[in-house]
């Protein structure tokens, strides 16, 4: 077997101007995607513990259907549709970020529902005894303690989104993976790309997963 | 103050709580004893209605809680609250604590809340530990700092469900001191507990559950005094729990 790898094209130069475009791009997917998520998913967590079935209703078919379908084939629907619907196409990019938006909100939205259901009983009276409405107990007692139990999961659950940010190939939106690819295609070295590329990816993900396990320490509530 | 006019509950078809009556008088120290599973913290938390009833009504200063035109948070501001398992809210400080509900339900400023929070940290004898987190105070403490809390709101009555259940025996004086203070400066008060010492010192009347019935309404020196005019149940449990 002879590889015959080759890396010496990879400088500044290259990187500057296939692969930063590429990573801006995932980077700002994963965080808009992450904030959009965590909020509609805290919402639809909300709902599913309301106990009011007009409410269940729609938040558990709306989590239990994202959750069944694999994450390209929502990209590439959401890219086909919205065109058909609004009569004009969309950017691959600003469809990517709406889709993942939408779909990560689903298990954002699991994840908080097992955090609110952290919190015990005995809070949410603690609020209401000392005159807080629903409203308040939730926004100043329960979600505060619930985000805090979860944050490792939910950024755990962000690094699994940056991976896979990576899928927006299926629309061809330009992204991290994008970037090396095109940089391969250009200097016809797609497997020094692919190798390079999986290494960036570890180190970042890699990177953040020991972020998170040291953040899990320090932001823990005194018990 | 408050008035409970023949209260029923049930958790489905079991009935936690029949035709339950009695009454608090302003200035009143009233302790509920009886055995576990009486409903005896059941009946307290339907005084604000942290619990709904099914049947009778409630009525705390005049305001009915089971009709529907009430405002119950406005109403729950009104009557401190002392649980017990503490439930300070741990993501807080000290302050914190005693501050949140004044600034966000009460509309008082952040100053004032302070001012009026502290003064009562201090009335408990905590105020070297304003800056802690409740997980960093043991159980007495924290629960001193629910009184506190509880206090900040200028409440009408206390309602203390158990308040030193889950402490452990050293810490139980330094609460039940707390109380005993706040009692003898005419606060009202409703308390669930099995402290028949406290009883003793300071409740005025004494009422007895046992099956989810009011089985005991009486002044407190009937009830320790003249153990012969009380029903079967309630010498047994006296029997039982004053023999130590």
């Amino acid at each position: 077997m002879n590889l015959n790898l080759d890396f010496g094209f990879l400088n500044w130069g290259v990187i500057s101007s296939f692969v930063a475009k590429g990573f801006i791009f995932s980077v700002q997917l994963t965080l808009v995607a992450m904030i959009g998520g965590i909020a509609l998913g805290t919402l639809l967590a909300l709902m599913r513990l309301s106990g009011k079935k007009w409410l269940v209703m729609p938040a558990a078919f709306y989590v239990n259907t994202l959750r069944s379908i694999p994450l390209v084939m929502v990209i590439l629907w959401f890219f086909l549709l919205i065109p058909l619907l609004i009569g004009r196409p969309m950017g691959a990019e600003l469809s990517a970020i709406i889709t993942f938006t939408v779909f990560e909100a689903a298990y954002y939205s699991e994840i908080m529902r097992a955090g609110i259901q952290s919190v015990s009983k005995g809070q949410v009276y603690a609020g209401y005894a000392v005159g807080m409405t629903y409203p308040q107990c939730m926004q100043l007692i329960v979600l505060p303690q619930a985000f805090r139990n979860m944050l490792p999961v939910l950024l755990t659950q962000t690094i699994i989104l940056f991976q896979d940010t990576s899928l927006v190939y299926a629309i061809g939106a330009y992204d991290l993976l994008k970037g090396f690819e095109v940089a391969g295609k250009n200097f016809n070295r797609p497997v020094e790309t692919y190798l390079v590329a999986a290494v960036v990816y570890f180190v970042i993900c890699f990177g953040l997963s020991m972020l998170v396990r040291r953040l899990q320490k320090k932001i823990a509530i005194i018990r | 103050m408050i008035q409970i006019n023949n209260v029923s509950k049930w958790y489905g078809s079991f009935q936690v709580l029949t035709d339950c009556t009695t009454r608090i008088n302003k200035g009143e120290v009233v302790v509920v004893c009886g055995p576990s599973g009486s409903g005896k913290s059941t009946l307290i938390k339907t005084v604000n209605a942290l619990e709904p009833i099914q049947k009778g009504d409630i009525i705390v200063d005049g305001i009915s809680i089971s009709d529907p035109k009430t405002n119950l948070p406005k109403l729950r501001a009104r009557v401190g609250m002392v649980f017990q398992h503490f439930e300070l809210f741990p993501h807080l400080t000290v302050t914190e604590n005693l501050t949140l509900a004044q600034i966000k339900v009460l509309g008082r400023n952040q100053a004032e809340a302070r001012t009026r929070g502290l003064k009562m940290l201090d009335r408990v004898g905590l105020m070297v530990h304003k800056d802690k987190f409740p997980g960093q105070l043991s159980g007495g403490q924290q629960q001193r700092v629910a009184i506190a809390r509880a206090l900040s709101m200028d409440p009408i009555v206390m309602l203390f469900d158990e308040p030193t259940s889950a402490l452990d025996p050293e810490m139980v004086g330094e609460v039940l001191d707390v109380m005993v203070l706040l009692a003898k400066e005419g606060m009202t008060m409703m308390v669930v507990t099995h402290e028949m010492g406290f009883a003793k010192r300071v409740s005025h009347r004494v009422i007895f559950m046992d099956n989810g019935k009011i089985v005991e309404d009486c002044k407190k020196d009937e009830f320790f005094g003249d153990p012969d005019a009380r029903s079967p149940r309630a010498k047994e449990f006296l029997s039982k729990i004053l023999q130590h």
